[in-house]
């Protein structure tokens, strides 16, 4: 789909020729830039809706993961204390990066479904739907940021200059995301049984992240899959600066940076490439 | 301000995939077993700036599929589609609405999904409640709106601004006789003032001889005739009340 504005008496003329088209992937890149206040709106809609009807409102979502800090503390708290200095503060970081994970590339792959219908009537940039799905996690995380700080306070953790890495960080873990949404929905596009299938992956690939544990307990032999986990890099990342109160190692930062920017890289081209036959299938 | 000439021009035959069902059996048996259903077929047609163009022909003859193609909607399987101006479909009105949602943050969120920056939604947001005749309503959720209500705001804010290309399928067979009226005369005034281009699919032949000129009569995904809204729109109620007869016992 090529735009060509042509100037005619002032007024900027829009003209839409289906036979020449730019590149896919740089075509879709613009149109997306061009629709940022529907990103925006629906974004906003999605943290509306989430926390209009209930009582505690956003605190509602910190529930989850405070509470499995709470039952995995107890049950895992002395086996690691000697491994992991604070252990609370250790997991609840590791949680909320990988519910940000699990829920933003889960909630994207189900948006696709309800955009569908939409794609059938109105033109839309396809990649719209995925990117405020991550926008809407992003939100989530910065919100969940507040309790992680009053979590790490209250277990006499540190508050250091390395937490300005997370600025840092935060965006690497939204472009990873993005990048594997924009894959798993290229597939769902034309095999819908993906969804079910990507929600087993995701169950094991939390197994295989040190969320729960501390990487020194992996096993030698099951070390190799671990290390070529690229959540481990990314939730490393978020997690030095929280619980060391250290920078996080150049290798750590560097593998995250790359499994980001190829995540979103093969994720948008493969997804640009395929998105014409959204109209078609959904 | 005075814009070009209007032309649009296409060729289209385009194939369309049936149903779900056709990917469960593919990916069970791994062969793909596609039905080939061509929605349009050879359709070459130019429509100049500022004309009225009804669109009329029987369930399943293409109608949507020729304005989901305009709409850039779907992209033509063959042939060459071009387009020059805006586009404002008024396919699905009330299409992005979130029930949960208010009036006013429904309007925002369509206008945003109708490719409109929030700061145009600012400035045209009470002329669209205006015309809408919403009032006070309008910060409530959505699911509280009558049908009619919601169909007033998503018409509404659809014509909100001036696009030089409108599409219109059908939408406007729901909703009473007021709507009705109000929806024609801003599409007339779109017309006049603004030059807007019309495409109108309706099964309500009387409204397409009071709002166009020009008729295309579609059947089986092609152009069957393409004249005179008077002279289509009475071939086509004649063969339709030919198939009635032929089909009653």
């Amino acid at each position: 789909m090529m735009w060509r504005m042509l100037k005619a008496t002032g007024t900027p003329l829009v003209m839409y020729d289906s036979a020449t088209r730019r590149l896919a992937p740089i075509d879709e890149l613009m149109s997306a830039v061009r629709y940022r206040d529907l990103i925006g709106q629906l974004i906003a809609r999605d943290i509306r809706t989430r926390y209009k009807r209930s009582i505690l409102g956003v605190a509602w979502t910190m529930v989850n993961p405070l509470v499995t800090m709470v039952v995995l503390t107890i049950v895992f708290g002395q086996i690691f204390r000697i491994e992991v200095g604070n252990y609370p503060a250790y997991l609840l970081s590791g949680v909320l990066v990988w519910n940000f994970f699990s829920q933003s590339t889960t909630a994207a792959l189900h948006q696709l479904m309800w955009g569908g219908a939409l794609f059938h009537r109105v033109y839309v940039p396809r990649t719209i739907f995925t990117v405020a799905a991550i926008g809407t996690g992003v939100v989530n995380l910065l919100l969940a940021l507040v309790p992680l700080a009053v979590i790490v306070a209250l277990t006499g953790g540190l508050f250091t200059p390395a937490l300005l890495w997370l600025v840092v960080v935060v965006p690497l873990l939204a472009m990873f995301a993005l990048g594997i949404a924009l894959l798993v929905s290229t597939l769902s596009i034309s095999f819908p049984d993906v969804i079910e299938m990507y929600a087993v992956v995701l169950n094991a690939w939390f197994f295989l992240t040190p969320v729960m544990y501390p990487v020194t307990i992996v096993p030698d032999q099951y070390l190799p899959l671990v290390m070529a986990n690229p959540m481990f890099y990314l939730v490393s990342s978020f997690r030095i600066p929280i619980h060391d109160g250290l920078t996080p190692d150049p290798a750590v930062m560097g593998a995250a940076v790359l499994a980001a920017t190829v995540s979103l890289l093969i994720g948008w081209i493969a997804f640009t490439s395929r998105a014409d036959r959204i109209a078609y299938r959904i | 301000m005075q814009l070009d000439d209007v032309a649009v021009r296409f060729d289209v035959p385009m194939e369309e995939i049936a149903s779900f069902k056709e990917y469960a059996i593919r990916r069970l048996r791994r062969r793909l077993r596609y039905r080939e259903v061509w929605a349009l077929r050879g359709v070459q047609l130019s429509v100049a700036q500022a004309e009225a163009v009804g669109v009329v022909g029987r369930n399943g003859a293409g109608k949507s599929t020729l304005l989901r193609v305009l709409g850039r909607v779907l992209r033509p399987t063959s042939g060459r589609v071009r387009v020059r101006g805006s586009v404002a479909s008024l396919i699905e009105v009330a299409a992005g609405f979130h029930p949960e949602l208010s009036g006013r943050e429904n309007v925002f969120l369509n206008g945003t999904l109708l490719g409109r920056s929030t700061s145009d939604i600012r400035r045209r947001f009470d002329d669209i409640v205006d015309f809408a005749e919403i009032g006070q309503f309008i910060d409530a959720p959505i699911r509280t709106f009558s049908t009619g209500m919601t169909l007033r705001l998503g018409f509404a804010v659809a014509t909100a601004w001036n696009a030089d290309v409108l599409l219109v399928d059908e939408v406007l067979a729901v909703g009473d006789e007021s709507f009705r009226r109000k929806c024609a005369q801003r599409i007339a005034a779109l017309r006049e003032r603004n030059g807007t281009t019309i495409i109108l699919v309706s099964h309500d032949l009387t409204m397409i001889r009071s709002m166009c000129d020009r008729a295309l009569w579609l059947d089986g995904g092609g152009v069957r005739m393409d004249g005179s809204a008077q002279q289509v729109t009475a071939a086509y109620h004649a063969h339709s009340d030919e198939q009635q007869r032929l089909t009653l016992p």
